[in-house]
């Protein structure tokens, strides 16, 4: 097999090549010129006169109309439900805030940020109150971290294969710079009392969503979001000012965030008791499995991206881990007989997205696409037989299984269990 | 108005990759007076701290419930198209977990709290102390957990318990509660 291609380094079975593979072979690129000259009406009418003018803000092209959020809401709503980003149509690992995934429980909130306040109260020494222009002109930090739902990829507990693409299965995580102010600063100013351990953070949304965090997150990593991407915060993602919890389940990073009480306990709200829990086989339920586990996908290709003919192809995806850095992302195409570490982008970011890719020559094959990751920590993506073991029945938080796409005979993807 | 932060926060700061910049703040936070909360605001613990005056019975819960709940939730808490609240009982460890309030909620002061919140779905806040208490009362009538004439209040809500309060556990949080 690795004759048959002499510019080619196969680093495991069915045509999966070395990772450096296209930073080596540059010269791999058609080199065919153009010779024929055009006349102006033979031109693309785009080149023959001026184009539009300048705008306020930019749209996307409107010939990529397709790549848009999916959205839901459950019956008889609006802004109760879910919209998806569509991976499998994004490069990179930050996620246009325009297409970052959200999950509301009553909508959208139209906030005035001049009425908004956040009240800062309950086992602190002086209970304060900040505007979102206040908490402006602290010291902010930028980090470029994931967000992902914990309800994610929670189709991939059925019984057999949904089929779906890449982005209804698993898009509720996202990319994003996210910019705002240590909350520890404002603790700091607030003054702890002893007896303070947990803060319960609530929404200005109708439906108050409502989490307990416990104290060691807040001095650990958390932020009051006010920024997403050079931007203030859209009005989805929790416009004038959200929570935001490093590498934690999306629904504990509170968004139109109103209130924080200190507190000795947890408040037990609804969402976290009755519904963010583990329930296991055995009928015992564990509450603030806050931490999101080591994952990746193949966004590319798959479902909906089909491949047209044999060939060179770029293997794309997504590495994340709550737990820190993506150490490593191996991927197979032979359903996991064989596998190659793929290329990282860059220098992998702590609780961030992280790209990969690899080269692979589709030989016509049936063929099975996986990936890998392990994290800094050490923790290894499991298999989703590894993931469901001890799960109760329809126990679809915390999945993150290592995804399987078989490209069919005809260059068609679909999900699959291996 | 700028101070130096105390050393708990330093270190916080830190870990934030901050370690060095120096460490002040404007202070910017008004003085919060109990009239700038909202009586929403405050969260309702399972010790019964934060629960309002106010008292009810389900009886009295029944009529409310038939007016704001039902049409989501069923007459009974069993159909319709939003969560199902009663009924399940014995089937979470089963091959078809039902979480109701009675088969999975581990607090009552839960089932108040978030009525009181975001109940009615489409006027939330729009019940009154009383009736939500009687409303919680008859959620857990139709669970088989009160009777009928149980009168719920500060001090009776939080002794009710969970069927199901014992099969919850969590890690502990408390040992790296401070830096």
């Amino acid at each position: 097999m690795s004759g048959q291609h002499t510019d080619s380094i196969d680093a495991a079975g069915n045509g999966l090549l070395h990772r450096r593979f296209f930073l080596k072979t540059g010269a791999l690129a058609a080199t065919a010129l153009m010779t024929a000259q055009s006349s102006a009406r033979d031109r693309p009418a785009w080149m023959n006169a001026p184009g539009k003018g300048m705008s306020a803000a930019g749209e996307p092209s409107q010939y990529e109309k397709h790549v848009k959020r999916l959205a839901a809401s459950r019956p008889g709503t609006t802004g109760s439900g879910a919209s998806r980003s569509p991976l499998e149509h994004l490069e990179g690992i930050i996620t246009p805030s325009r297409l970052h995934f959200e999950r509301h429980h009553s909508g959208i909130p139209e906030i005035d940020p001049g009425q908004h306040r956040l009240a800062l109260f309950g086992e602190v020494a002086r209970p304060l109150s900040f505007s979102a222009e206040d908490l402006c002109r602290y010291p902010l930090v930028s980090n470029i971290q994931f967000l992902e739902c914990s309800g994610n990829s929670g189709a991939m507990i059925a019984p057999s294969p949904v089929e779906n693409s890449c982005s209804i299965l698993h898009g509720l995580v996202s990319g994003s710079e996210w910019s705002g102010v240590p909350l520890a600063l404002l603790l700091d100013e607030a003054g702890i009392k002893a007896s303070g351990k947990w803060i319960i953070a609530s929404g200005a949304d109708s439906a108050r969503m409502s989490r307990s965090i416990p104290l060691s997150k807040i001095y650990d990593d958390a932020i009051i979001a006010l920024y997403q991407n050079g931007e203030r915060l859209r009005p989805g993602n929790g416009y004038p000012m959200r929570l935001f919890l490093p590498g934690w389940e999306g629904n504990a990073s509170v968004k139109w965030l109103k209130t924080l009480q200190v507190t000795d306990q947890p408040a037990m709200t609804k969402d976290e008791t009755s519904k963010y829990s583990d329930l296991g086989e055995t009928g015992k339920a564990e509450l603030f499995t806050f931490d999101m586990g080591v994952k990746s996908l193949i966004t590319s290709p798959s479902p909906g991206l089909d491949l047209d003919r044999q060939g060179l192809y770029q293997i794309s995806g997504i590495a994340w881990s709550g737990a820190g850095r993506i150490k490593k992302v191996e991927v197979s195409t032979d359903g996991g007989s064989s596998w190659a570490d793929a290329h990282l982008d860059a220098q992998p970011l702590p609780k961030s997205l992280t790209r990969f890719r690899a080269a692979w020559r589709w030989q016509g094959g049936q063929s099975v696409l996986l990936s890998r990751a392990t994290d800094e920590v050490g923790q290894v993506q499991p298999t989703r037989a590894q993931v469901m073991k001890g799960r109760a029945p329809g126990s679809f938080y915390h999945y993150n299984g290592i995804q399987a796409w078989q490209v069919q005979t005809d260059g068609k993807l679909r999900n699959v269990y291996v | 108005m700028f101070k130096q932060l105390t050393a708990f926060s330093i270190i916080g700061l830190s870990v934030l990759g901050l370690a060095g910049m120096a460490a002040t703040t404007p202070e910017l936070g008004r003085k919060l007076t109990d009239t700038d909360l909202d009586s929403l605001d405050v969260a309702i613990l399972p010790d019964g701290q934060g629960l309002p005056q106010g008292q009810g019975t389900a009886a009295e819960g029944k009529p409310v419930y038939a007016v704001h709940c039902a049409s989501c939730h069923g007459v009974e808490g069993m159909d319709g198209l939003h969560d199902r609240l009663a009924g399940g009982v014995g089937s979470i460890s089963s091959s078809r977990p039902v979480k109701t309030l009675g088969s999975y909620w581990p607090y009552a002061t839960t089932v108040f709290d978030y009525v009181r919140r975001a109940m009615p779905f489409h006027f939330p806040g729009s019940l009154s102390d009383d009736e939500v208490y009687a409303v919680t009362a008859y959620l857990l009538f139709l669970n088989g957990i009160v009777d009928e004439s149980r009168v719920l209040s500060q001090t009776s809500l939080p002794e009710v318990k969970m069927p199901n309060q014992g099969n919850f556990f969590w890690r502990s949080f408390e040992a790296e509660a401070r830096p």
